[in-house]
């Protein structure tokens, strides 16, 4: 990173420090629900912007991460910590089942597969109601003592979110990260450099994955519960939103897209009852003009006028 | 497998091959996944219960339904999906969009309880087949599957419409430079597709009853359909919905919380040896 970047870098964080002082708890829970979902957002993003595979079965990963540390420690009594670690480890392990069978497909292909596998997902912790409590979901304590207020669990968050960020940042910069970027732009062409296709994206796939159950594990800690809803197909589409409004393949438009769609989300909860709706023609406005997303659209028009 | 049990997942198919093969005309044609076609499902359902109970007949119920939809469907073609014509994620995530309106839209109007679409009188109680004292309405269903099957592969096989859908599935762009007018066809297959959704709709909306979550569940068994079979072929989807049904059933019986899982399994299979599923052939483009 060199001089400027850095800076701005400083400054954003110390910003998104410094916010819980001046807002109130609410608002502190909703930048708190952004950044969770910023995390999913670029998690897809490590796919879809940078190996050219979208996926729509991040919710049920993230939604598994979630359910795993609820019921590890509200029903099994271990401690958040542990909890946690099982939780993204569940994650993982999901992702690398759904990595082995979706790297074998691309484009609309891997789309639905990926589709499908998260509604089994869903399908399963809706029927399997003994271990997930069906429909009614699970709730339970799930936060350690020192973060039950919502600045102490913000600025956690913020910790965390860092952490990954730096991590996410790393990984699409490294030879990894730019062979992907390879096969994204031409698979063929990639296979006859004598590159393993296969591994790199099951690889890519399992990491994305990795860093969806961190915040699935984060989003459990904050609503102390889960349900199907959780693992829906909507949570996905709402990931795969939020990674598109901000633009793919700019990794960290995904918080700024999860940043106007949960805005988005709670201003119109205060008129109507009707979010899916108004989440399904945000969608089609999107699709058909705004495909490069915000972040995606600032930089060109940033590049025009530097022209 | 018990005899009844047999008849219940060849039923189920039946109706299973109603909605994936409208599912995948529309993918293998048009190249287009619509994700909306659960929600077109249901929405079909819904509005064939409503007919239906208007008119005290499931006939007019069932044609009611197929018409309905298949306006949903020109206005989902028509309306939406032309302006993002040629990119394949965009149109996929667009017909999602579609499907959360439509979904919410049949909260509003029907609310979340759920419905039974009557079944007409003729069609009540049960009769003997088989050795089986089975239901007459889902003996029905499986004609009305077969019924649907063979008139598909009629208009594929045996009609210029067909022909020129069968030439489209593998070659659109080719078509066209012979002169044919490749958008009516897309249209007409569209709509086509889509009423087959509002049918399915009514008939499954008489047997497993229709609520807010069911598009999902029917969608699921879809794309495991259209995934194993195959895209755009028409036996790949019967071999598909003959599977995916018995499996169902199969897994219903013997771990009654994890049927879902038991259609992955296959799935994953056919998929490490066949991606395109097992009639599907690579796109030519």
């Amino acid at each position: 990173m060199t001089g400027p970047a850095a800076t701005i870098v400083v400054i954003v964080l110390a910003l998104a420090a410094a916010l819980p002082l001046v807002l109130s708890n609410y608002q502190v829970g909703l930048a708190t629900e952004m950044l969770i979902f910023g995390v999913l957002a670029v998690s897809i993003d490590i796919l879809a912007g940078f190996a050219g595979r979208t996926s729509l079965g991040h919710g049920a990963i993230f939604g598994v991460s979630g359910y795993v540390v609820v019921y590890a420690s509200a029903q099994v009594g271990l401690p958040p910590a542990v909890a946690f670690v099982l939780g993204v480890i569940a994650a993982t392990v999901l992702a690398v089942i759904f990595g082995l069978l979706a790297v074998r497909t691309s484009g609309v292909y891997f789309l639905l597969l990926t589709l499908a596998l998260g509604m089994i997902v869903w399908g399963i912790c809706l029927r399997w109601t003994q271990v997930t409590g069906g429909e009614n979901g699970m709730r339970g304590d799930v936060r350690p003592a020192f973060l039950l207020t919502h600045r102490a669990f913000y600025w956690a968050v913020l910790a965390v979110v860092t952490v990954v960020s730096y991590a996410m940042w790393r990984f699409v910069r490294s030879p990894f990260g730019l062979t992907l970027l390879g096969i994204r732009d031409s698979e063929s062409r990639m296979r006859s450099l004598g590159y393993n296709v296969s591994l790199h994206l099951f690889v890519g796939f399992t990491v994305s994955g990795f860093f969806a159950g961190i915040a699935g594990a984060l989003y459990a800690m904050f609503n102390n519960f889960v349900s199907p809803s959780t693992v829906a197909l909507a949570q996905s589409v709402e990931g795969v939103l939020m990674m598109i409004a901000g633009g793919v393949g700019t990794l960290f438009g995904g918080f700024v897209g999860a940043a106007a769609i949960i805005a988005l989300e709670n201003a119109v909860s205060a008129y109507t009852e009707r979010w899916q709706m108004v989440l399904g023609v945000t969608f089609i406005l999107i699709m058909i003009f705004a495909p490069e997303g915000i972040v995606g659209t600032l930089r060109a028009i940033l590049t025009r006028k530097g022209r | 497998m018990s005899t009844f049990q047999l008849l219940n997942g060849l039923t189920f198919a039946a109706l299973l091959f109603v909605v994936a093969s409208g599912f995948t005309l529309i993918f293998g044609l048009l190249r287009i996944v619509n994700l909306a076609h659960g929600a077109l499902y249901l929405f079909g359902g819904y509005i064939g219960f409503a007919v239906a109970t208007r008119t005290g007949s499931f006939a007019v119920g069932g044609l009611g339904a197929m018409a309905a939809i298949a306006a949903i469907g020109f206005v989902l073609d028509q309306g939406l999906l032309r302006f993002v014509r040629g990119n394949d994620l965009r149109q996929v995530l667009l017909t999602l969009g579609f499907a959360f309106i439509l979904d919410d839209l049949a909260l509003v109007i029907w609310g979340g309880d759920s419905f039974t679409v009557p079944i007409p009188q003729i069609l009540r109680g049960g009769v003997r087949v088989f050795g089986v004292f089975y239901p007459s309405y889902r003996l029905f269903v499986l004609i009305i599957g077969i019924v649907v099957f063979a008139a598909l592969w009629v208009l594929l096989n045996h009609t210029r419409l067909g022909a020129l859908i069968r030439a489209g599935v593998d070659d659109a762009e080719m078509v066209e430079a012979s002169g044919v007018n490749i958008r009516s066809v897309f249209l007409v297959t569209f709509l086509l597709g889509s009423a087959l959704a509002g049918l399915g709709g009514l008939m499954g909306g008489a047997f497993l009853s229709l609520y807010p979550s069911a598009d999902a569940e029917i969608l699921v068994f879809s794309l495991a359909i259209v995934i194993i079979g195959g895209r755009g072929s028409l036996i790949g989807v019967g071999v598909g919905s003959l599977l995916v049904g018995l499996l169902n059933t199969l897994g219903q019986v013997m771990f009654p919380e994890l049927a879902y899982f038991v259609i992955f399994g296959p799935m994953a299979v056919l998929l490490a040896f066949r991606p395109l599923g097992l009639f599907g052939r690579a796109a030519s483009t």
